[in-house]
């Protein structure tokens, strides 16, 4: 106690108690935040359950008949993919206005809520179905062949590490790590939000496959020099030479400035 | 051999003597083996003699260079390994390597060598990393070190060569830094290299030759790599390393400066010699600096090349920035808007480019370069100056720093307005047109607003000389009043809050002569006295021993202690009020 009483006027002392009072909060809420629900995959499409669903959580937006208001787009032709994908990554339904549908922390909705309504939006008119697991899973695709159509057709909004980027007026293309293949070949499919449409004769389905066979592989492949920063390239880097860089070696000049003869 | 001793017995009545060598130089004497054998014959004794005894003040402040020299330092042994397997081509081949998202991928030869280097040459990701950090760390501390040498004066006569020296050397390692991370032929450096070569075309009338001259034909070409290559790894270092011994020479010939203190002076140095103290330290900072950029490389990733893939014209990637150091200069351009550009008689003259592009850097290392001469112009201070200032004691320079900083700093964020919107959800749009707007209007503010500090630091600083330091004591006297006892500082610190030259502004001579002839020179003079006033305004000078005297003996020094000036505090002091 009283070794900590003569110390409590140290320098180090303040900076000591803020890391103590982050470190605990940071440990305090990792322990009891609530954790990611995960959603299973099933598919069963039950028109008429998917239109009672519907009613209740969508029409507010998108009108009874699905067809939009002013507030929600037209639904008709979208296709079962697009509500696969606005649903399945907890895009919909919006949990407030904005310029763009922010990526969910969870989904409300299980599979086959998702597939219920997925049917109905389909019914409306003809879209795009629900991919086959053939082409979104990473299995068969050439990974190198995908990086080169990922770097031309996706990397100027999305970034070459998937890592997300700035769009106008404070929309984004999100970051792509840790997504589903089949979210990625929804995406690609429907143009969700700002994205435009790679439909089939753009990237053929293999080709999809051959994407998100880079991205799985590149998720694999992890960051082999370090921390990745991000991986947001030279900006954070240079973030870390000026405060970690320079202020650890002037710490170390100013205690050799110390030692005196 | 032997047989000929036994010829002479003679020899035998000198066994006993000491083996007869030639008499020692006087080097050798001190020095003795072979660090004698060599004195003997090249003589280096005397000046390193000389060097051993030179003496170097100790501050952290005057080690912020020491850790450019040492990052250059390492820059360069870990630029010698790279070069034993870096590929200076733009040759075409095809992935093999070991690195799986890339496998069966035509690239660059140069890609490909820096991927080899990466991950399937020993430690070479390592000593790549090291080679990085190492250079971006170059540019931090020296440019850390520009800001004291700034900040403290140190630039003033005689030291104005080696400031100009030193901005060179800035300057050159910019662009040392660029042509080093556009080597790799990954797709950011190719972005670069191809956002230089628009630079390049923006340049009025000669644009489009300059870029066919440098990329030897249209972009990409195949010249540029081994072109950059030389220049990267020969001329620059070449050009780097000289200026650098002369910055070094000059420091040793002009001697360092130091910061005021008792028994400082403008004619002496006070500090260590160099042996052993000096020596033992900065050797041992090497190795500091040298520990710690191996270890951020271990434990930091910097310059993912794999990520960024193999260069190719019709791609690029979100996120797309220069190393820091060049950040200014693309955010220049970022903010720079699209109605600058203008077309007549067939011609473009692309303003929106150039201005940012070819501008910025010149003009700001040009006033750099230029501004001891601009300040000892505006001061009339034409004297040699060994003692640094305190930046407090030099208002408007320490504002003007400042608001540099101010300008730099809004570029550079610009330069990062795409991943400023990403992190902090904001629109990039906005974000932009606040740094429009913050460009001009920051760095008056931020001159304004560091003038009034260093200011009401001057004055406080006065206030603590005149009335020392409040203790926290409260006494009652005997007729029942109230004070707090003031404690008088102790010379040492006194020493360093009086130590400074009061400032005056210089005066306007008369502009005409004594015939009423308008003086050629009146127009040039009047500009000079007009800045000097706005230099030197509202300057505050430093505590006199007469009010110091006067102040410890007006018997109520305790009362007065929130007077601005001398005079009020007189005034406050014989009322007794406070």
């Amino acid at each position: 106690m009283n070794a900590l009483a003569v110390r409590r006027r140290h320098p180090a002392a303040i900076f000591i108690l803020l890391l103590l009072g982050l470190i605990v909060t940071g440990a305090g809420y990792a322990a009891l935040a609530p954790k990611q629900a995960t959603a299973a995959t099933a598919s069963a499409d039950q028109i008429e359950r998917g239109r009672r669903l519907f009613l209740t959580n969508c029409a507010t937006c998108h009108g009874k008949d699905g067809l939009g208001s002013p507030v929600g787009p037209n639904l008709a032709g979208v296709g079962a993919a697009a509500v696969d994908f606005q649903m399945g990554t907890g895009r919909m339904p919006m949990a407030e206005p904005g310029v763009q549908a922010p990526r969910g922390k969870k989904v409300t909705y299980s599979a086959e809520e998702i597939a219920d309504i997925a049917a109905w939006v389909a019914s409306l008119a003809p879209g795009p179905a629900v991919p086959d697991a053939e082409y979104t899973t990473a299995e068969g695709g050439n990974a190198g062949r995908g990086g080169e159509i990922f770097r031309v057709n996706c990397a100027m909004c999305h970034n070459s590490a998937g890592a997300g980027g700035a769009l106008t007026r404070g929309k984004y293309a999100p970051k792509l790590t840790d997504v589903e293949g089949r979210h990625i070949y929804e995406a690609m499919l429907t143009g969700p939000q700002s994205m435009p449409v790679f439909n089939d004769n753009n990237i053929s389905p293999e080709s999809k496959r051959d994407v998100i066979a880079y991205l799985k592989t590149m998720d694999e492949a992890g960051s082999p020099g370090g921390m990745a920063l991000g991986s947001l390239g030279p900006v954070p880097e240079g973030l870390v030479a000026w405060v970690f860089g320079l202020g650890i070696l002037i710490g170390a000049a100013c205690w050799l400035g110390q030692k005196g003869a | 051999m032997s047989t000929t001793a036994n010829d002479r017995p003679a020899m035998g009545l000198r066994t006993g003597d000491a083996p007869v060598s030639a008499p020692p130089s006087a080097g050798a004497k001190k020095l003795g083996g072979a660090v004698g054998w060599v004195d003997d014959r090249l003589g280096p004794a005397k000046g390193v003699n000389y060097l051993m005894k030179k003496v170097f003040p100790d501050h952290w402040s005057f080690m912020l260079g020491e850790i450019a020299m040492y990052s250059m330092i390492i820059c360069l042994l870990t630029g010698v390994f790279l070069t034993f397997w870096f590929v200076p081509s733009a040759g075409h081949t095809v992935y093999d390597g070991s690195y799986v998202p890339l496998q069966g991928v035509g690239m660059s030869e140069a890609y490909a060598s820096a991927l080899n280097i990466s991950f399937d040459i020993k430690g070479g990701l390592l000593i790549r990393q090291m080679h990085h950090w190492a250079a971006l760390m170059f540019i931090v501390a020296l440019s850390a070190h520009m800001l004291r040498v700034f900040f403290t004066g140190a630039f003033r006569k005689p030291r104005e060569l080696n400031w100009i020296i030193g901005c060179l050397l800035s300057m050159l390692a910019l662009v040392e830094g660029f042509a080093g991370y556009s080597l790799p032929d990954d797709l950011l450096s190719g972005t670069g290299l191809r956002a230089a070569e628009g630079f390049m075309q923006s340049a009025p009338v000669i644009g489009s030759y300059l870029a066919y001259a440098v990329f030897d034909g249209p972009f990409p070409g195949e010249a540029i790599i081994p072109r950059l290559y030389s220049v990267h790894v020969l001329l620059l270092p070449a050009i780097l390393v000289g200026l650098f011994t002369a910055h070094i020479v000059m420091v040793a010939v002009q001697k360092h400066t130091q910061y005021p203190g008792p028994g400082r002076t403008n004619n002496n140095v006070v500090g260590f010699p160099v042996m052993p103290v000096y020596a033992a330290k900065a050797g041992g900072f090497f190795f500091i600096v040298f520990g710690f950029i191996a270890l951020i490389s271990a434990i930091v990733q910097i310059n993912a090349i794999w990520v960024y893939g193999p260069y190719d014209p019709s791609p690029v990637t979100a996120g797309s920035q220069p190393d820091w150091y060049m950040l200014w200069a693309d955010g220049a351009l970022r903010l720079l808007p699209g109605w600058l550009e203008f077309s007549a008689f067939g011609y473009t003259l692309s303003l929106n480019v150039a201005i940012g592009a070819l501008g910025l850097i010149p003009v700001v290392y040009g006033a750099m370069a230029a501004y001891p001469f601009l300040e000892a112009w505006v001061t009339g201070d034409k004297r040699e100056h060994h003692l640094l200032d305190r930046p407090r004691n030099q208002p408007t320079r320490t504002a003007i720093g400042v608001a540099a900083i101010a300008f730099y700093l809004v570029l550079a964020l610009a330069g990062s307005n795409d991943i400023l919107a990403i992190k902090l959800h904001m629109s990039i749009n906005d974000i932009t047109y606040f740094f429009r707007a913050a460009t001009f209007l920051l760095p008056i503010v931020a001159f304004w607003a560091t003038r009034r500090i260093c200011l009401s630091l001057q004055r406080a600083d006065r206030n603590l000389v005149l009335h020392g330091r409040e203790s926290g004591r409260i006494v009652q006297t005997a007729e029942g009043r109230f004070f707090e006892v003031h404690e008088p500082l102790d010379e040492y610190t006194r020493w360093k809050l009086v130590g400074f030259e009061g400032q005056e502004p210089l005066q306007l001579t008369a502009g005409t002569d004594a015939h009423g002839v308008a003086s050629p020179a009146a127009g040039k003079d009047k500009l000079r006295a007009r800045l000097s006033r706005l230099y030197f305004q509202d300057t505050v000078q430093p505590v006199t021993p007469a009010e110091l005297e006067a102040a410890h003996h007006d018997g109520h020094a305790h009362e007065a202690i929130e007077g601005g000036s001398a005079a009020e505090l007189e005034a406050g002091s014989s009322s007794g009020h406070h």
